[in-house]
């Protein structure tokens, strides 16, 4: 059984949509390694923020996961549909993409 | 049509710019702004969260002599003999001079150094010839580091903090560096920035490599901007890897280079199939090993490379790391944090081996660079790991974080002190051809950007990796045109705001550019030294006592060999 990301996905000001890929499942994967695959294997156009890639030490992938705050880089891939949002509190960017820097330091 | 298209760019004015907010570029920042220079301090990713500083785990040398007495001079002799005749004399020995005096700056700033008895704790780490490694506990010496330094911004005067900001190419005015162009990723508007003087932080190109230790951010990108600057680049065919990357199980949550402490005070075993200790086999091969764990890195990932081609490598590629002879309690002792969150990714060091194998690391090579850190291109300066010289043909363990702080901190005084001779020198025709590039960007279906810099990757992995043949780099080079090739130049774009096909293009521009001159110096250097090992030409070789430096124009690389240290030109 594959993994299904149902991400929420569009632009500040647009209705969201959610759109759904599936991934092929292997035990230990991050959602944040889910992700770079749908970039990869599938659409190139999908935004979300990261850095460390799985340091946990950039601290910028923070999301929604299943309804809960967390990092994709520290939450691991699970079997059946897991459904993305973007952190609720923050302005939307797009697709998973908030304004997460302090306002000191935007341009 | 992106927001690039139709909107004016954005301008800002700055004495200083400072590109890549890692520990390198935040020190800059503080020193250029402690000097009387207006700053800002721009960053692809948050300010302070990417490039490699806050990933890093490890230690920091420095001739303290805390621990035991020391002279910056025996560091420096170290370092040039990790650097096997390669080094930049100059800068190695101010990355030495200067190493005590930024620890101890960042000490008084309460990075925390790990103290015993009251004094800073120093632990011997492999080619020093004493104990001059300091860090913080738990393996928070990185992202104690940028925590600091963050902090000091913050409080700084006339510093600003840009994140979220790509720079696309530095602008040239009459030869000189007088800006820059910028993409700024929330909006996909295009940002113009003039500036007196412009210091390259990127850090290094280890994201050119399937498996690496660095942020997503670390892919080269500083030294195409420089190149296509008019800088040079030197030693770009030695790039570290270091032996024990972590391999298997699937660690997340955690740096991939994190065993290296562990080995230190814990005495792990490097095993391979058949559970025997290979190390010792290959140590007698390294006249300034004693035979213990003290293999320099380039000896230690040929040993495990050779374990696996010998058919005697662990079930995922590499080789197994065993703490199963220590104690439970002396484990936690000396890691409890840590192995609480290796327990919580299914790994009991106390039951069960690890897997680990080589992984891009670092760079030797990098921007070319004078005492003053500047490049030849005037006003264009370098800090930190995209500075190239300073360590040679391999980097004895320590020495980076070292090399951000000292040469992160040079850079940012020396272009203070020229901004306050300068009038801004910018102009529109300066930075037309970049905007240009941006404004052409499309709307197609393919290439997939992300897919072309996966299969990058993977040529650079297994084509140019640490070990090398001359038909494994000609087939490299082959990939790396055709990939140039498939992705043309017009600017891919997804038309929308956090445009990841446009920077995902942008990143691809620089990094075949950057792959090819690590190419192109792994093929013309004929020989064997430190990090670049060609398994056709074994042997190390007088002839090759020269640094190789790269140059662009019109488009293409061009080479040139110079004598280490005075830069005075041979043959």
């Amino acid at each position: 059984m594959n993994t299904t990301l149902r991400i929420r996905r569009g632009n500040a000001g647009e209705t969201p949509r959610f759109e759904e890929f599936d991934v092929t499942f292997e035990p230990g994967q991050s959602v944040l390694d889910g992700l770079r695959m749908v970039r990869r294997l599938i659409d190139p156009t999908l935004a979300y923020r990261y850095s460390c890639i799985n340091a946990n030490a950039c601290k910028e992938c923070m999301m929604l996961i299943d309804g809960t705050v967390d990092y994709a880089c520290t939450v691991r891939l699970k079997q059946g549909v897991m459904t993305l949002a973007p952190l609720p509190k923050k302005a939307l960017i797009r697709d998973l993409v908030t304004e997460i820097a302090p306002p000191d330091e935007r341009l | 049509m992106n927001s690039a298209q139709n909107v004016n760019p954005a301008h800002l004015e700055t004495d200083v710019l400072v590109i890549g907010a890692g520990g390198a570029g935040m020190y800059a920042a503080l020193e250029a702004a402690r000097a009387g220079a207006s700053v800002i301090l721009a960053d692809r990713s948050l300010i302070g969260r990417g490039g490699a500083t806050v990933m890093a785990q490890m230690t920091v040398a420095a001739a303290l002599g805390e621990q035991s007495p020391d002279h910056w001079e025996y560091h420096l002799a170290d370092t040039l003999a990790a650097g096997r005749g390669l080094c930049d004399e100059r800068l190695a020995a101010l990355l030495c001079e200067d190493g005590p005096r930024r620890l101890r700056e960042m000490d008084d700033w309460k990075v925390g150094w790990a103290r015993e008895d009251g004094h800073i704790k120093q632990a011997q780490a492999p080619g020093h010839d004493r104990p001059r490694c300091a860090y913080v506990d738990f393996l928070s010496t990185g992202p104690a580091v940028s925590r600091t330094l963050r902090t000091r911004l913050k409080s700084a005067s006339d510093v600003r903090l840009i994140g979220d900001l790509v720079i696309v190419d530095i602008a040239i005015q009459d030869g000189e560096a007088c800006g820059a162009v910028a993409l700024h990723l929330p909006t996909g508007r295009a940002v113009t920035l003039a500036a007196k003087a412009v210091i390259i932080a990127t850090g290094g190109l280890t994201g050119l490599y399937r498996r690496n230790s660095a942020s997503a951010n670390m892919a080269g990108d500083g030294y195409a901007l420089a190149l296509r600057a008019g800088a040079e680049l030197i030693d770009m065919e030695f790039v570290q890897f270091f032996p024990i990357g972590h391999l298997a199980p699937r660690l997340i949550g955690m740096d991939p280079i994190m065993w290296d402490p562990f080995r230190y005070k814990l005495g792990g075993r490097l095993l391979n199939s058949e559970r025997r200790e290979f190390e010792t086999a290959y140590a007698s091969q390294d006249s300034r090993s004693d035979g213990r764990y003290v293999l320099t890195r380039d000896l230690a990932t040929y040993a495990i490379t050779k374990e696996v081609e010998a058919g005697r490598g662990s079930p995922a590629g590499g080789a197994y790391l065993s703490f199963r002879h220590v104690p439970e309690a002396e484990i936690r002792r000396a890691f409890g944090p840590v192995v609480d969150r290796l327990l919580a990714n299914g790994i009991d060091l106390a039951r069960q081996d690890v897997e680990v194998a080589p992984i891009a690391h670092y760079t030797m090579g990098g921007v070319r660079v004078d005492e003053t850190l500047q490049t030849r291109t005037p006003g264009l300066y370098a800090g930190g790991e995209v500075v190239g010289g300073a360590n040679g043909a391999n980097r004895l363990s320590g020495n980076a974080i070292t090399e951000a702080l000292v040469f992160g901190a040079r850079a940012g005084r020396n272009a203070a002190e020229r901004a306050k001779a300068q009038s801004l020198s910018w102009s529109a025709e300066a930075v037309r051809p970049v905007l240009d590039l941006l404004r052409s960007a499309t709307r197609r279906d393919a290439p997939n950007p992300a897919a072309a810099i996966a299969g990058l990757q993977t040529v650079m992995a297994d084509k140019v990796g640490p070990f090398r043949t001359e038909a494994k780099l000609r087939s490299a080079l082959s990939s790396i045109l055709q990939l140039s090739q498939e992705i043309g130049n017009v600017p891919l774009s997804t038309g929308a705001p956090f445009d990841t096909m446009m920077t995902d293009w942008l990143d691809l521009r620089n990094m075949l550019l950057v792959a090819r001159s690590v190419t192109e110096a792994a093929l013309a250097r004929g020989e064997s030294r430190g990090a670049h090992q060609r398994e056709d030409q074994p042997r190390l070789s007088e002839d090759w006592c020269v640094n190789q430096t790269i140059s662009l124009s019109q488009g293409d690389i061009s080479l040139r060999r110079i004598a280490p240290a005075n830069g005075r030109p041979v043959a």
